[in-house]
């Protein structure tokens, strides 16, 4: 509450004891406030809790948990789990859990170089559209919407086919490029309101230039909702990638992405090899999750503090 | 009679994450038939909940904790979710300030009127219809039949409010709750709807119970007035008892902190320290405690009961007052103000318990008159600013991607004015007559289609960007919205340094020491720096603003609605602190205000403006005591005075109908549409100005007063004035 009770006008007392405005007994800085907003949100935390893991699992682990992923041993195929294979071995004889870690890279790498590609042109287009108005606007806000009425999937699977397979640098650089199209219309309807609020208008008129108002006012208000669209990017890129692998349209070998495994994996479901299957579904629906929870609840820190203002 | 409404010991709370909103607290107020009760108080004293506890509308978290809610006789918190679906919109109806929300945007207001009735009545489509057809006449539509038809957004907003009112009307409820409902108005419309209010419920013989933050509104509308203060009711009285000898120190001083019309301009307006308690956690003993100039240790342990004091004048006080605070006035009758401390005071019955008088705390007979200079002056520095002949229209535009102008909202139609350095400058006019936009061409933010705005003799419109910077340090302004204002990712530190920064003006260390200077002078505390806007309450914030646009040391503030988005209390304490900075600083104000009483505490001269024109400029004398100008007269008639008698002794609509639109104004004079002298040759030619007296110019043909003889506008502003555009 920005509430207090200290408010003493100096006709009271006199002014050295108080100021006349009063004490201020608002509430702290603005990021203690976003974060405990944060903490408080339970999901929050445990997503955040998850992805960090999963980080820690991918990157980290297959320092710790060695395997063999680069040549297939197709004895050891479907061994089921054993102290030796801690989640047994796929068709190829991989073991299991070294190549979740592998999967858990891919799909890391690929959904922040994506989003981070998709959130830079996004906001790019978005902020120009936003400033420049008129005509400048109206043409390129056309081209996203002529762009979202495309299915991203089909362009990617007609691109992914041409090149015949992909890396993750290319299947970053091929999402990331048609996945900006939100944070552009986000990104310039921020841009739109925040252009007319009164503190940019004060700037003004203390004799402001453009690049002003642009590093110092418009981008850092900006920056929150770019920041909570990056996180459902990562989640949507990370889900895209999976059906993308599910499709056949994954990384070449010996690459490998979780929707690979998971497509691999199906046909040999009846068979009762759970392992080959199970481990991998869980983990892909716990990330995305995870950052689907993450970005609710900035998106909440963020209108927290709209509310508060 | 048996009351309508009668409620005992009600206690509502909100239940937040992490604490209790004590919203209403232990109130009881009953309410006869045909009778209207006011609920006034400060924003977030618990107005609204108590309206939405009988309702049982609360917000989330919203619980009536204790007490009862008797409605003829029948107890609402005891009836079933069901059955107070029953006697919502049916027995009790409540109107909302928002008009545009509270109406369903995509269905016809017909529709909506229909929907209500069958909702609570057994009657056909047809029959619910031809009873919205009524409800919509009765509520002021001509032609009612056809406008069942319209959508809310083809509506204006005094329309929408009518809408609303039939709406509620629609079942013949018997009590009708009306949390401001004229609030988001403009003054003229405002009177207008609170007549209507007035003559239904005479009609209809219903309850009303009006709640408002505006004591204008309760002096003329209410027959009894309940005051709250921090969830509880701290006073209740008949209106002129209560406006005129009342008990309670918060009642006398929110009554004194309020601009007159007729208040001497030269004393400072009474201020209550502070401001309203938190209600998660509210202070023990009397909850105005902290505030009051009486309070002692008693009560600030013990909390005072609502006793009555006569049979119908009740208060919760331990050490009560007696009466108002005595502020000297000006002679309304006559034409001389009275002098500072020596005038007649207009409630001469001024009380032995009243806190000592305004007039004593500032020693104001010592003081000199703020404004003293007025507005005659002679050459050179005064002609400080000279705002001539601007135009601003906006093209309205339609087509995609090439938009083609298709007309142009007129917003600034030829204004001329000029002020002295030193003075304080007043526009006032209804929302949508161009105040803000040609505040923004004053201060270089928006340019102007024609003419020119000129500071110390240099043309500031045709500057070009880089020497328009320098010159923008000399015109600074001031927002109405303080949050809005306050970039809300910046500290108070970086957002006082950024004029500076901006500028280029003074190494750290100077920068330093002139924001600290500044918040000592604004009255902030010096760790004031390192927060963040949202810290501050909405009183602070606009002190902030206040100081930021001190920051370069302007000739010139154009200061856009500065107390409109504050409380009374608060309000007061900024209007003082702005006068007492122009003292200080020999700044120039250019205030832009939709109420008259502000502007007329703190303008030299003033400037009425309607659609887009200048119609009439004088003194605050001039403009309140001797108008000339027919929309002048019409909106100090509908301007609601906290001051029963007056207001009750003021005949019914001040100025009838609507604005017109800015897209095709009215030609020649574009009051014509509304104004009860017009003529053929007001449709005909516009009129030119000419003056009344000294300095005092007003354009109408057919004037309420009879024009200086010969008289040369030019001449009449003491030389000051440029060419007026239109004459
Ligand atoms: N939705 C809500 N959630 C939590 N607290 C609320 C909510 N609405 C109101 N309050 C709190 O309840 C108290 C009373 O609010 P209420 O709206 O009744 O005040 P009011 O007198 O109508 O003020 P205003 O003049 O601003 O309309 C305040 O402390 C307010 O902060
Ligand atoms: S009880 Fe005491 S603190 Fe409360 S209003 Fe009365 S005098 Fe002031
Ligand atoms: S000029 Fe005519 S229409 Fe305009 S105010 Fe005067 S009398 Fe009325
Ligand atoms: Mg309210």
């Amino acid at each position: 509450m920005t509430v207090s009770i200290g408010e003493i006008y100096e006709e009271v007392q006199p002014s050295d004891v108080a100021p006349e405005g009063g004490q201020i007994h608002g509430p702290r800085a603005g990021w203690k406030l976003a974060l405990s907003s944060f903490v408080e949100n339970r999901l929050a935390v445990a997503g955040a809790g998850i992805v960090v893991f999963f980080i820690l699992f991918s990157f980290v682990g297959p320092l710790i948990y060695h395997t063999n992923q680069n040549s297939t041993n197709p004895i050891n195929a479907f061994l089921p789990p054993s102290g030796a294979h801690l989640l047994g071995t796929d068709s190829n004889g991989f073991d299991e859990l070294g190549r979740m870690m592998k999967g858990g890279q891919a799909a890391l790498e690929i959904g922040f170089f994506a989003s981070l590609i998709a959130t830079v042109i996004g906001t790019l287009v978005g902020a120009v559209a936003g400033l420049l108005g008129g005509v400048v606007d109206a043409f390129l806000m056309r081209i996203v919407d002529v762009m979202l009425s495309i299915p991203l999937l089909f362009v990617i699977l007609i691109v992914g086919d041409r090149y015949n397979g992909a890396t993750v640098f290319s299947l970053s650089i091929i999402i990331g490029i048609f996945s900006w199209l939100v944070s552009a219309r986000l990104v310039r309807g921020e841009v739109l309101s925040l252009r007319v609020r009164d503190f940019v208008f004060a700037s003004r008129t203390m004799g402001a230039s453009r690049r002003h108002l642009i590093y110092k006012h418009l981008i850092p208000n900006a920056l929150g909702v770019v920041i909570v669209n990056i996180t459902f990017q990562v989640a949507d890129t990370i889900n895209l990638l999976a059906i993308l692998g599910f499709l056949g349209y994954g990384l070449n070998y010996p690459q490998v992405s979780w929707g690979d495994m998971l497509s691999n994996a199906l046909n040999y479901l009846s068979d009762g090899y759970w392992w080959v299957v199970y481990p991998v579904g869980v983990c892909l629906v716990l990330v995305v999750m995870a950052f689907n929870f993450i970005g609710d609840a900035l998106r909440d820190t963020v209108d927290v503090r709209l509310r508060r203002r | 009679m048996e009351p309508v409404l009668e409620i005992n010991d009600l206690s509502t709370h909100i239940q937040l994450s992490r604490s209790v909103v004590q919203a209403v607290g232990n109130i009881s107020m009953s309410i006869a038939p045909g009778e209207t009760l006011g609920l006034v108080g400060e924003s977030g004293c618990g107005k609204s909940m108590t309206g939405l506890s009988i309702m049982r509308l609360l917000p989330n978290g919203g619980k009536v904790v204790g007490g009862s809610i008797k409605l003829s006789g029948v107890e609402l918190t005891k009836l079933s979710d069901a059955d107070i679906r029953d006697v919502r919109g049916n027995e009790v109806a409540m109107i909302f300030q928002d008009s545009l929300t509270s109406l369903n945007p995509t269905m016809n207001i017909g529709r909506q009127i229909a929907e209500q009735v069958r909702k609570h009545r057994h009657v056909s489509r047809a029959e619910a219809l031809e009873r919205a057809a009524e409800a919509l006449s009765i509520v002021g539509f001509p032609n009612s039949k056809e406008r069942l038809d319209n959508f809310p957004h083809q509506l204006s907003g005094g329309q929408r409010q009518r809408v609303m009112i039939a709406i509620a009307l629609s079942c013949d409820p018997k009590l009708l709750i009306a949390d401001e409902p004229t609030t988001a108005l403009d003054v003229t419309i405002q009177a207008q709807i609170l007549g209507l209010l007035d003559d239904l419920k005479q009609r209809l013989g219903m309850a009303v119970l009006l709640v408002t933050h505006d004591m204008g509104v309760v002096a003329g509308r209410a027959d009894r007035v309940n005051v709250m203060y921090a969830g509880r009711i701290v006073e209740s009285a008949p209106t002129t008892e209560l406006f005129t000898h009342m008990h309670h120190p918060y009642t006398q001083a929110l009554l004194g902190s309020i601009p007159l019309l007729t208040q001497n301009r030269s004393e400072r307006l009474f201020s209550i320290p502070g401001i309203p308690p938190d209600l998660t956690d509210p202070p023990p003993g009397c909850r105005f405690a902290p505030r009051c100039s009486r309070a002692t240790d008693q009560c600030r342990t013990e909390e005072p009961a609502l006793e009555p004091a006569t049979n119908d004048h009740h208060f919760a006080c331990w050490h009560p007052v007696d009466g108002p605070i005595v502020r000297t006035t000006i002679a309304v009758n006559g034409t001389a103000p009275a002098p500072a401390g020596a005038g007649e005071a207009e409630h001469s019955d001024a009380a032995p318990g009243a806190p000592e008088t305004v007039a004593a705390r500032n020693g104001s007979a010592a003081e000199p008159a703020f404004g003293a200079r007025g507005w005659q002056s002679g050459e050179g520095d005064d002609r400080l600013l000279v705002v001539d002949d601007v135009v601003r229209e906006y093209p309205v535009t339609s087509g995609v991607i090439l938009q083609r102008k298709v007309a142009s909202v007129k917003a600034v139609s030829g204004v001329s004015f000029t002020v002295g350095r030193g003075e304080t400058f007043g526009l006032v006019g209804e929302s949508g007559c161009g105040k803000t936009t040609l505040g923004k061409v004053i201060v270089g933010l928006e340019k102007a289609d024609k003419g020119q705005v000129a500071l110390r003799g240099t043309n500031v419109t045709g500057l070009r960007d880089r020497q328009l910077r320098r010159f923008r340090k000399d015109l600074q302004m001031m927002f109405q919205d303080p949050i809005a204002s306050l970039d809300p990712r910046m500290r108070v530190g970086a957002i006082l340094r950024e004029p500076m920064k901006i500028q280029g003006i003074g190494t750290k260390r100077q920068q330093d020491k002139v924001i600290a200077d500044l918040l000592g002078e604004v009255g902030l505390p010096a760790n004031a720096v390192e927060r963040f806007p949202h810290e501050f309450s909405g009183g602070q914030r606009q002190r902030i603003g206040l100081a930021r646009a001190l920051t370069l040391n302007p000739q010139v503030i154009v200061a856009d609605e500065p107390v409109s988005a504050l409380d009374v209390s608060i309000r007061s304490q900024v209007l003082n602190l702005m006068k007492r900075l122009q003292e200080t600083h020999g700044i120039t104000y250019i205030v832009i205000s939709h109420d008259l009483a502000v502007v007329k505490f703190l303008a030299d001269r003033i400037g009425v403006m309607y659609l887009g024109k200048l119609v009439e400029m004088g003194t605050g004398e001039d403009i309140y005591l001797r108008p000339v100008h027919h929309y002048t007269a019409g909106l100090i008639a509908t301007v609601p005075e906290p001051d029963p008698m007056r207001e009750k002794s003021k005949s019914e609509v001040g100025i009838k109908g609507e604005l017109p639109s800015p897209v095709t104004p009215p030609s020649g004079c574009r009051f014509r549409t509304r104004c009860p002298a017009a003529q053929q040759i007001c449709a005909e030619e516009e009129p030119p100005f000419r003056p009344f007296h000294p300095g005092h110019v007003a354009a109408c043909h057919f004037p309420l007063q009879q024009p200086i003889d010969g008289g040369d506008p030019l001449a009449a502003q003491a030389g000051t004035a440029p060419t007026i555009a239109g004459s």
